[in-house]
């Protein structure tokens, strides 16, 4: 194996719990070496199937998962020397934090001043060090959290696994344990696969997000890319807030198309993926890209929008817009002098670039943001 | 008026002046009246079949007064007596003066208990008290030798010292094969005499093995109940339970079929070629059987506290445990096992507790050898009607539980246990 290849491979991975529906519809996946990879998709999406597929917990159906090039189908979970920090961290009661710490050493048959060393330094690690007599119920929350990040990285596996680990964390605490988890991946040059719904994290934290929806990667890329350029309708309105607007394809340009969205409404987009002329598409548009009152003729797409709420959130105006057919239009307005001039009922004039517009597939049923 | 702490560290008041402490306790008044209330009627029922009985139990166990009520100027010459010479008349004079004054019940309750520290004061005490009238005066001991010469043996006298105190241990010693000499020393009783103390073994030993019996045959099935689907458990659970809505005369008989010389298991054997005719097990009406049919009584009370702490383990350590790297059996040994103590803890003193005690099935299937003390303190209350004695048995049997409950909580802690 050379430093180039992939840590870990899923190939045509499928899996079924009850033989009639799969969970798991064909997965490909590469985890690259030294890389932190969210997993990011809605409850019963399948994302906690792969992450157990991948510890061992959970046999694939079909399709083999290789880590380091070797197969690993048929290793038992404890021959795998993968990490693993559990969702409600599994901290074992009966051992204090040094015990937990220990444990891995000790079944890996470790001396007694080696082990001593490793958790003292593992405890330093997390900013726990005078902690490894206590049991873990004494630790708060945010403090039970690193004691099961530091067992999961005492053993020095190359790739550990999480699983919602900041799921039970208060909002606070949540966001200071996200930079630390960064830090350390940082630090350590490990190779991280980290499950959750909660795309704030996978933004801040992933390399690459992994968005899953219905057994099905939906599209993997960089954070900035996946908001920025989304592919299909799914991931345009799972990841980050955004305005939809359904209609029809009139003309084809190669690059952009037009769609009428309300009878007559004519929009230019940028044709991402979305079929010839007469299909439906989605067009997907992001609230912070709109401009209101734009100079005349600047703008391909401006369109007349009736104001029907606005919500003060501080640094900027959330403001509720009636166009073309959507009574659901979001603009983000920056919190500068602009905004004076609206109030709710005015009608304005609101329009935007073809580029920050994607033509996009029509969703089946489309999924509320989170 | 202060609407805050007067001075600090003096008491805090409030917004009317008066101290928080006090107007917490108004507050809380009618709440605790209402709980108190709600508690009364099951307080009242633990008093009154709980406490009392136990109480009376205890003082019976030790209540040695009926002699002083019915022998006093006998036992206060008794004191002024030597205990090696020949009663004098003095002597003989109060024995008569109690006798004739003693109401005939107490008189042959007191022959009764009298015969335990030496056998013959029953009779004797009849044969004198229907003599008595007979006696017309001073000087009382040739009358009495003349009623029963027995009167004369010193052994009689003596052993009148074993009573005259209105609190006694005799019981207990009897409980535990042994008793006081005229002396009040204690020693052993005489060797064929012996049969508490290896009952109590014996007790011991059968609770024993049928709560490791218990332990073994339930650890697996409570384990499988905790991780079963649904559906499965839900049915081995009924398994579980089904023994325990059966009759338990029922269960009893059954095992009788089952286990006798020409029961189900011998016979089954010897047409196998497993075993001789002539060899057929003795798997009934003795130690084994009373072992074997005890073990499947109790096992419910074994598998459900461990059940019921298994279900609140989460998978997960066991999942945490193989992905730091401890094999499948490890991670059960040092991961599951520690976590599943409070629940064997309670199962263990359940079964032990109740099997202590166990006094129906030793009866019906446990012959000679299988008789636990739960039979001879029900012996002693229906046949012998040795009340004392069994009072003891029963106290030394409760002090034994709850020394036993002591021990536990200070290697487990009560507050671990989980019943159900």
């Amino acid at each position: 194996m050379n430093g180039d290849d992939p840590l870990v491979r899923f190939v045509n991975i499928q899996k079924s719990y009850d033989g009639e529906t799969l969970v798991i519809k064909n997965l490909n996946l590469n985890v690259e070496n030294g890389e932190f990879l969210t997993i990011l998709g809605p409850s019963g999406s399948g994302k906690t199937t792969c992450l157990l597929m991948l510890a061992g917990f959970e046999p694939a159906t079909h399709g083999e998962i290789y880590l380091k090039e070797q197969p690993i189908n048929r290793v038992p979970p404890h021959k795998r020397g993968i990490g693993m920090v559990f969702q409600n961290y599994a901290l074992f009661p009966h051992m204090t934090v040094a015990e937990n710490l220990a444990f891995p050493l000790d079944v890996r048959g470790m001396s007694k001043s080696e082990k001593t060393e490793k958790v003292k330094r593992a405890l330093d690690m997390v900013q726990l060090g005078g902690y490894g007599d206590r049991q873990p119920a004494q630790l708060s929350g945010g403090q039970q959290q690193r004691v099961a990040v530091a067992r999961s990285l005492i053993f020095d596996p190359d790739l550990v696994l999480m699983d919602e680990p900041l799921g039970a964390l208060d909002k606070n605490l949540r966001e200071q344990m996200k930079y630390e988890i960064k830090s350390i991946h940082r630090n350590l040059g490990i190779t991280v696969v980290y499950v959750t719904h909660d795309q704030s994290i996978a933004l801040t934290l992933s390399d690459r997000i992994a968005v899953f929806d219905n057994g099905v990667i939906q599209q993997c890329a960089a954070p900035d890319v996946l908001y920025e350029q989304p592919e299909n309708a799914f991931v345009a309105n799972f990841i980050g807030e955004n305005n939809q607007l359904i209609g029809t394809v009139v003309e084809d340009n190669g690059d952009t198309v037009k769609v009428d969205v309300n009878n007559g409404h004519i929009v230019e987009a940028k044709k991402v993926n979305v079929e010839g002329i007469g299909s439906r598409s989605t067009l997907s548009l992001r609230p912070e890209r709109v401009v209101v009152g734009p100079e005349p003729h600047s703008l391909p797409n401006v369109f007349l929008a009736k104001t029907k709420q606005l919500i003060y959130l501080g640094d900027h105006i959330r403001t509720r817009f009636s166009i073309c057919g959507s009574d659901d239009f979001i603009v983000k307005i920056p919190n500068s002098a602009v905004h004076a001039a609206i109030s709710e009922g005015d009608e304005v004039k609101i329009g935007w670039k073809v580029e920050d517009c994607r033509a996009v597939d029509v969703w089946p049923c489309p999924t509320p943001h989170s | 008026m202060s609407t805050s702490p007067a001075k600090p560290g003096g008491p805090v008041l409030t917004a009317d002046g008066t101290p928080l402490k006090t107007s917490l306790e108004r507050s809380l008044k009618l709440s605790k009246l209402r709980a108190l209330g709600l508690i009364l009627p099951p307080l009242v029922f633990l008093v009154i079949l709980f406490v009392i009985p136990i109480g009376s139990l205890l003082t019976r166990s030790i209540d040695d007064g009926l002699s002083n009520k019915v022998l006093p100027k006998t036992l206060a010459a008794f004191e002024r007596w030597d205990k090696t010479s020949e009663p004098d008349e003095a002597m003989f004079e109060a024995l008569y003066l109690d006798m004739t004054a003693a109401d005939r019940l107490d008189l042959s309750k007191l022959g009764t208990r009298m015969n335990y520290e030496k056998s013959g004061w029953r009779s004797l005490l009849k044969i004198t008290a229907r003599g008595l009238n007979r006696i017309d005066g001073p000087p009382y001991k040739p009358a009495i030798l003349q009623l029963n010469k027995r009167w004369g043996d010193i052994k009689f006298w003596q052993s009148l010292g074993a009573m005259k105190d209105p609190v006694t241990l005799g019981y207990y010693l009897k409980a535990v094969d042994l008793k006081y000499d005229g002396n009040k020393n204690v020693m052993r009783v005489k060797k064929h005499n012996r049969i508490y103390q290896m009952l109590w073994w014996r007790t011991f030993l059968v609770s024993t093995i049928v709560t490791i019996g218990c332990l073994v045959l339930a650890y697996p099935v409570a384990h499988l109940l905790a991780t079963l689907p649904l559906r499965l458990s839900n049915l081995l659970m009924i398994c579980v339970l089904m023994p325990f809505w059966t009759s338990l005369l029922v269960r009893i008989v059954s095992w009788m079929v089952m286990l006798q010389q020409n029961g189900v298991v011998n016979d089954s054997l010897v047409s196998l070629g497993m075993l001789h005719d002539e060899n057929r097990l003795a798997m009934m009406y003795n130690f084994t059987g009373t072992v074997i049919v005890m073990t499947q009584i109790l096992l419910p009370f074994m598998i459900l506290p461990i059940y019921s702490v298994m279900k609140t383990i989460p998978p997960s350590y066991m999942k945490a445990a193989q992905n730091l790297g401890a094999t499948p059996s490890l991670a059960f040994i040092k991961v599951y096992m520690p976590q599943t103590v409070p629940g064997v803890g309670a199962g263990c003193i359940l079964v032990f507790i109740v099997a202590i005690g166990y006094y129906i099935t030793p009866e019906l299937v446990g012959g000679k050898d299988g008789r636990l003390i739960g039979n001879l303190i029900a012996y002693h209350m229906q046949n012998s009607l040795n009340w004392g004695l069994a009072a003891a048995m029963g106290t030394i049997l409760l002090v034994a539980i709850l020394t036993l409950y002591w021990v536990y909580d200070k290697l487990v802690g009560v507050d671990n246990m989980k019943m159900s």
